[in-house]
């Protein structure tokens, strides 16, 4: 069971540095959370060099100032680039033809689905991995506070499953990359912003639909408290989403 | 060691495969043999448990496809139509991927993948990546991703496809070399290759078993048959059914020709009735206006396309338009 799952996720996980893609999604990535970092920096600096000079109002925190913008950027920049890491997974394996050996060897569906999300988990989790040179930094000039970071970063973890789960399920469901990565960027964004019709809904429906929001759910993670039920949220979302798409491997 | 009866596969509407059985011997290469369209691909993946069955059962090795599909899985290699070859990848770390996820324990992967690099000659490009690999090659590294793991059976759905003429009969040396050992069911649509390679042939066509017999026994069956090519100035549609209930007649079908006004029917007889004197009464008294009666002996290749286009036009664009 773990071999072949370890077997297919190591596979998928260097393939996706045969390529250029991984390398391109990993600078840009980059690239684009190294300057937020450093305009979030120099806004910090800002508004405390003006409590230095005024002596008014409350002294500017790092948490709120630089952590939590970064990390929930952090958040917004994964929705747009999961789709892209997620789109080949089972897509590509369709269209040449090399989903037959996975299907004819002997393995079971669930060992495939299972290693396809874990290479492209691993592969977001490394890209999150690096970014903790940016707290690492801020532990030079002030005391970052570590108990909010890891809780922030467990989050972005889990909110991250999320979107592997929902980009693996789509990309079985085509042989069209392309296809596979439209379809998983919407999925995404409506789960994102589903809280936004609760404000009409009802009082029983404005809690379901505030409930399934992935977004939601992090805010908790982001106050740096750790609740079982964002928990049970997260791994329910995941569950369901590889579980369709097992019946979307098997049913072929 | 391969057992099918009653094989069927419907997609939506239309019928792939309906109603096919045979069997296969340990230790034998079966071919299977039919033209495009014939449903060959279809019974391939539905043995190697890559496409399930509509209906009907598929023994490999003693294990049930649809109840143990993960047992008859362990028990084959498979070529499928196109091979299933990561372009990413160099050849020898595609083939131990293949050989570790059909069960190769690590310590022996080397071993194996060496071996099957060996057998199928493509040693030499153990480190390029395989998308730059010419369609023959790709072809053998298929080849070798199936027989990698050992297995009991070996499934080959078209294995020369794609390759000149040295490298068909290289692979067809290799597949020869493989029976006795392996059970091998090899699929394709050229009669030569199977009078090549197999010891025993399945004729399949619009999904059905036109044939099962040993090569020598279709070639003897089929070349003791005659037929007789007819020309008449009136369409002899109506004289048809009349024909078919002739004693030694096998089969009718109405041909094409060229000049107008001209019609011909071809009558397949069996050996030793000499039907030619009735046929001329049947037409004169028919009003039908003879214009030619001629007798020829088929041969193997004929023997094949009869099978295959029996009570059917004997159009042979047909077969050529269509694809899988």
């Amino acid at each position: 069971m773990f071999k072949n799952i370890s077997l297919i996720a190591g596979r998928d996980l260097r393939s996706y540095f045969y390529t250029p893609i991984a390398y391109i999604v990993i600078a840009m990535f980059l690239i684009l959370i190294g300057w937020m970092f450093s305009q979030l920096l120099s806004f910090y600096a800002q508004q405390v060099s003006q409590y230095a000079a005024l002596s008014f109002g409350e002294k500017p925190k790092l948490v709120d100032s630089v952590i939590r913008p970064l990390f929930g950027n952090v958040n917004v920049i994964l929705l747009f680039v999961a789709p892209f890491i997620t789109m080949r997974l089972l897509a590509e394996e369709k269209k040449d033809h090399t989903i037959e050996l996975l299907k004819t060897a002997p393995v079971r569906p669930i060992e495939i689905v299972l290693g396809k999300f874990l290479a492209g988990f691993i592969l977001l989790l490394i890209m999150i991995a690096i970014t903790f040179v940016y707290p690492a930094i801020l532990y030079f000039i002030s005391r970052p506070d570590w108990g909010v970071v890891l809780a922030c970063y467990i989050g972005i973890a889990c909110v991250s499953a999320v979107y592997i789960s929902v980009g693996l399920f789509w990309s079985s469901r085509t042989e069209n990359q392309i296809v596979a990565a439209v379809l998983t960027f919407g999925t995404l964004l409506f789960f994102w912003l589903i809280g936004w019709a609760s404000h009409r809904a009802g009082p029983v429906w404005s809690d379901v639909l505030n409930h399934l929001s992935i977004i939601g759910h992090y805010s908790n993670f982001a106050q740096g408290l750790l609740d079982t039920t964002d928990f049970v949220f997260y791994f329910s979302f995941v569950g369901f989403a590889l579980f369709l798409t097992n019946l979307s491997v098997r049913g072929e | 060691m391969i057992e099918v009866s009653n094989l069927v596969k419907k997609y939506n509407e239309r019928t792939a495969v309906s109603g096919v059985s045979f069997s296969v011997k340990k230790g034998e290469i079966l071919g299977f043999l039919g033209p495009n369209g014939a449903g060959k691909s279809t019974t391939m993946k539905i043995l190697s448990a890559f496409i399930e069955a509509s209906a009907g059962t598929v023994t490999v090795n003693g294990f049930n496809v649809a109840s143990e599909p993960r047992k008859v899985k362990a028990s084959i290699g498979y070529l499928p139509e196109n091979p299933p070859v990561y372009t990413g990848m160099e050849v020898e770390s595609y083939l131990r991927f293949a050989a570790r996820i059909h069960g190769v324990e690590k310590t022996n992967v080397k071993k194996s993948v060496e071996a099957a690099m060996e057998k199928c000659g493509i040693s030499d490009v153990r480190n390029r990546l395989i998308g730059n690999l010419s369609k023959g090659y790709r072809q053998r590294v298929g080849l070798a991703q199936a027989i990698a793991h050992n297995p009991p059976v070996l499934i080959l759905d078209e294995p020369t496809v794609g390759l000149d003429p040295r490298q068909i009969i290289e692979i067809r040396n290799l597949i020869q070399s493989l029976g006795g050992e392996h059970t091998v069911i090899l699929s394709t649509h050229i009669l030569p290759e199977v009078q090549a390679t197999c010891s025993r042939v399945v004729v399949i066509d619009k999904g059905k078993v036109v044939a099962e017999d040993t090569l020598d026994g279709i070639a003897a069956r089929m070349q003791s048959n005659a037929r007789l090519t007819i020309t008449t100035a009136k369409d002899p549609k109506n004289l048809l059914p009349e024909i078919q209930k002739l004693d030694g007649v096998v089969s009718t079908s109405v041909g094409k020709t060229a000049t107008e006004g001209e019609f011909v029917v071809y009558v397949e007889c069996q050996k030793g009735s000499d039907i030619r004197s009735m046929i001329s009464e049947k037409i004169v008294h028919a009003n039908l206006s003879l214009l030619g009666l001629f007798q020829e002996k088929l041969s193997l290749e004929d023997a094949f396309v009869r099978l295959i286009t029996v009570d059917e036009n004997l159009d042979f664009k047909r077969e050529d338009t269509q694809h899988v």
